[in-house]
């Protein structure tokens, strides 16, 4: 059975231990921090997880391949459409079909589209977490735009499940480009907002700066990936490391700095905003014709194991697929990015303020459904 | 012209003529009080309701706007609903703190507006010490949530009472600082007073520079120890959900509710009073023309239409900025606020001494 | 030395002042800006909008069997929509009837699609080989009763198409 610090502690010590979650307004679902203080300070914590566990990896033993692509949506469902893809990549891989470059295209500009969709929010959560309660509002305000063109063409907002093997589900709407472009000079005019009432706000700099330093060894440690890692000058950005998609045809840069701190970590997300804009600039025009879907007559893995990771917003999701060459996987795994970023905050919290707690909590991006799958 | 002294001078002999002097003592007291509550209910309902549309205006929203037109009833249907709610008994409370809590909040602040000069003459009570009875009843409604905080039996309220203890203590002293540079000034601690030595200027201008500063400084220690945001750590809802009235519910809720804007109106009403002139219209050098029509607005509107800026400027404050953390919190307090107050305090005693304010 | 030190450190105490407090009216100036602009509200009055509230072609709302004029469907129950759906919200009950030809054939009795199960993932309406389904726009899908989310889809007294020839 699992020790908790309650059982432990409170008779023998004394100590004054407070749960954060699994209701609790900083812990962005059901998560559960046990948190051990001593006055302000936090001794130690122990995160739960599991409160919504809902075996993703199991029920898609019992679905076929195409099948499996709507449940990886409700798995980081900020980045819905780069877990598809890692999902669909994979199964292409094991098949060794390749699909067309307008589909590579179209699922890059997705998945940017997606990146600077969950970094908006994280940053408004962020915000929020630290008490700037007017920062929600602006990053949804301008998430709206983004959601806007996902559901012109997929028809949903977040879950949109439009990759499948061997393609998109349906062609992209014929407004699809100028929206983007749309999107791409409006938001350039709304980052700057971002900074002016975050970034450089001096009560949010000493909130933030020095607080949660995670080396770059402790992130390799415990296997930080993403904009987190990143922060830590771990150089760990799939899409630079190991390219996939349209990746290989593009110009981009990859965010690192090195402090390590809360700070830092915000800064990287900022950064790749503006990354990803350009991104999205160097692929809008350049979508090449083709189709958007192979005709595949069976989608069928064979018998073997295969393994693909992408970027999604938050980290490195890695799909490892066992196949004995049915039209379902025999076993699936998702190496999903929150579940190893999760575990550093005890190293990260342990002798700052519980006030700290929360924004490095909200500086590492945790979502929750992601941990328990 | 607008003189409220004959007004009530009046009623006070008429009842003093009719009654004998305890009724009439009775009397007005019960019908100061019905009106006082009166007003602190319709006051701090309208301050919610205010808070709610300006920061949803900043936040490219509509706020309310359901209840009545442009939603002006919804706060009062949020009373409702709060009246109307089951008032949860908490097992292991210390039930006579936990209900008495709120109250001590609510009381406290009511008895502070019992002084605020609202219009020459409408004032419930003139003392000679006016300042020093504010700044010591304020500070009477700590003790309230430090009791809500320990009787409630609950981890996150008690941190949440002890960071509002550790906070208005501090901030009270840069309050009282700030306010005793215009005490310096004015000579006087008597508002009616305050409010005579400003007839030829405002402090806030003819005070030069430290006047300012002590206004600043002012401003923001207020809004520290009516625990707003940015210094909302004694309720910081991302950390301790929601602080002291964390077990709280029903209009036992509501008590802590309307004393924080009320608290926010009563900083906003001294800051008037002491720095902006109270209820003296605006005046500008000798131009009489312009003066003159300054004149012809109602005092009662000058106070409220100041009060009414004050308070935007805090609400203000609120919804742009991080909260802080409790250590920051103190630093800001001991580090920068007290050490610039008092150099503020001495060179206004200096300056006061050589008689070069104007 | 010592005192330049000072003077130096005096200087940094007052520089972060200044620097914290322009970094604060920045800020401030951010959300006073938009408060003196009501045009820059963005939240819309959903009630009230109904009429105008138009949803995207594409969009996912609820499963749809097409009718046409006639009230014919063209569903000829091959099943493949159910056995696409990864939840099993679909479920296609038949009759088997004599055709002209005197062989039996399957005709639609009824197409019940399970709205709670649902995940609108979109794969049943792209299976479907006689393109029958399709997503209907309707966005407001909320209900007091759980059975209510159990549709019928095909409308009373429709035929299939494929049964007239
Ligand atoms: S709706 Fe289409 S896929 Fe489904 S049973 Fe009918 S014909 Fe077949
Ligand atoms: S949208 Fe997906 S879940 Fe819903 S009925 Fe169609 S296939 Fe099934």
């Amino acid at each position: 059975m699992e020790e908790t610090l309650l059982d432990i502690d409170m008779q023998e010590k004394e100590e004054y231990i407070i749960n954060m979650g699994p209701q609790h307004p900083s812990t962005h679902g059901v998560l559960r921090f046990e948190t051990c203080l001593q006055g302000e300070k936090v001794k130690y914590l122990i995160p739960h997880c599991g409160y919504i566990h809902r075996g993703i990896e199991k029920m898609c033993e019992h679905l076929t391949y195409p099948q499996i692509i709507h449940l990886t949506d409700r798995m980081d469902y900020l980045s819905a459409h780069i877990n598809n893809e890692a999902v669909a990549l994979c199964i292409e891989n094991a098949m060794q079909v390749e699909v067309s470059d307008r589909v590579k295209y179209i699922r890059t500009i997705f998945a940017e589209l997606t990146r600077i969709a969950s970094h908006q929010l994280w940053w408004c959560a962020f915000g929020m977490d630290l008490g700037a309660l007017t920062t929600f509002f602006y990053g949804l305000r301008d998430r709206e735009k983004i959601l806007d063109i996902f559901e012109e063409t997929t028809g949903s907002r977040l879950t949109q499940s439009f990759n499948t093997p061997g393609g998109l589900m349906s062609d992209i709407h014929p407004n699809f480009q100028k929206r983007i472009k749309e999107f791409i000079t409006y938001f350039r005019k709304k980052l700057p907002e971002y900074d002016q009432l975050l970034t450089g706000n001096i009560i949010f700099r000493e909130r933030t700066k020095g607080i949660g330093m995670m080396t770059k060894e402790m992130a390799i440690d415990y296997g930080v990936t993403g904009p987190s890692g990143r922060g830590s000058g771990f150089h760990c950005d799939i899409r630079k490391i190991a390219p996939y998609s349209a990746y290989p045809f593009i110009k981009f840069n990859e965010i690192t700095l090195t402090e390590g701190d809360t700070y830092s970590r915000y800064l990287v997300r900022i950064a790749e905003m503006w990354e990803s804009l350009n991104i999205l600039e160097q692929l809008v025009d350049n979508i090449p014709q083709g189709s958007t879907m192979l005709e595949l007559k069976v989608i069928k893995a064979p018998k073997g194991e295969f393994y693909q990771r992408v970027e999604t917003a938050r980290g490195e999701l890695g799909v490892y697929i066992v196949s004995d060459g049915g039209p379902s996987p025999a076993r699936i795994k998702f190496r999903t990015p929150n579940f190893s970023n999760l575990f550093v905050i005890n190293k990260l919290a342990a002798g700052h303020k519980i006030a700290d707690l929360v924004a490095i909590s909200g500086s590492l991006d945790l979502v929750i459904p992601d941990i328990d799958r | 012209m607008y003189d409220f002294t004959a007004l009530i001078g009046s009623i006070t002999n008429l009842l003093n003529e009719t009654f004998s002097p305890f009724w009439a003592g009775l009397i007005m007291m019960v019908s100061l009080g019905v009106a006082l509550l009166l007003f602190y209910a319709v006051l701090g309902l309208y301050l919610v309701y205010a808070e709610r549309k300006i920061c949803a205006r900043m936040q490219n929203r509509m706020g309310p706007n359901r209840v009545g037109p442009l939603g002006i009833f919804q706060t009062i249907a949020d009373l409702i609903k709060l009246l109307l709610k089951e008032l949860i008994y908490i097992k292991n409370a210390d039930n006579f703190l936990f209900n008495i809590a709120p109250f001590i909040v609510i009381v406290a602040s009511i008895m502070a507006i019992g002084s605020i000069p609202f219009a020459k003459g409408l004032q419930a009570i003139d003392l000679n010490i006016g300042v020093l009875y504010i700044l010591a009843i304020s500070s009477m409604g700590v003790i309230g949530i430090l009791l809500a905080g320990w009787a409630s039996n609950s981890k996150y309220s008690v941190i949440g009472a002890m960071r509002s203890g550790a906070q208005v203590i501090s901030y009270e002293l840069s309050v009282g600082l700030a306010l005793l540079c215009i005490i310096t000034y004015a000579g006087s601690m008597q508002f009616s007073e305050i409010i005579a030595s400003q007839q030829d200027g405002w402090w806030l201008f003819k005070g030069h520079i430290p006047a300012f500063i002590a206004f600043v400084i002012y401003l923001i220690s207020g809004t520290a120890e009516t625990n707003r945001g940015p210094f909302d750590l004694a309720e910081a809802e991302s950390e301790l959900t929601a602080g002291f009235h964390t077990e709280y519910s029903g209009i036992k809720f509501a008590f802590f509710f309307l004393a924080e804007y009320m608290n926010m109106f009563i900083i906003a009403a001294i800051a008037t009073t002491m720095f902006l002139g109270g209820w003296l219209p605006f005046h500008l050098f000798q131009w009489h023309g312009f003066n003159r029509v300054m004149d012809f607005i109602p005092p009662v509107f000058w106070f409220f239409g100041k009060t009414a800026f004050i308070i935007y400027v805090m609400m203000w404050f609120k919804w742009t900025f991080p909260r802080l953390r409790i250590d920051q919190l103190l630093a800001l307090e001991w580090k920068y606020l007290l050490p610039i107050n008092l150099m503020n305090l001495i060179l206004i005693a200096f300056l006061t001494l050589m008689q070069w304010h104007f | 030395m010592a005192f330049l030190k000072t003077i130096k450190e005096v200087g940094h105490y007052f520089y972060e002042i200044y620097d914290g407090a322009a970094s604060l009216v920045r800020g401030m100036k951010v959300t006073g800006s938009y408060f003196v602009r009501p045009s820059s509200i963005v939240t819309q009055q959903y009630p009230e909008n109904r009429a105008t509230l138009k949803m995207f072609d594409s969009f996912k709302g609820e499963l749809m069997l097409i009718h046409d004029e006639n009230n014919k469907h063209s569903c000829n129950v091959c099943n493949t929509c159910a056995r696409k759906c990864p939840n099993g919200s679909i479920e296609i009950i038949y009759k088997k009837v004599e055709g002209a030809d005197g062989r039996s054939k399957k005709i639609l009795d009824k197409y019940i699609h399970h709205l709670e199960t649902c995940s609108f993932c979109g794969l049943c309406v792209p299976s479907c080989d006689e393109l029958a389904l399709k997503f209907d726009q309707k966005f407001e899908l909320a209900v007091f009763d759980r059975s209510k989310l159990t549709k019928v889809l095909n409308k009373p007294g429709s035929s299939s198409k494929a049964m007239k020839e």
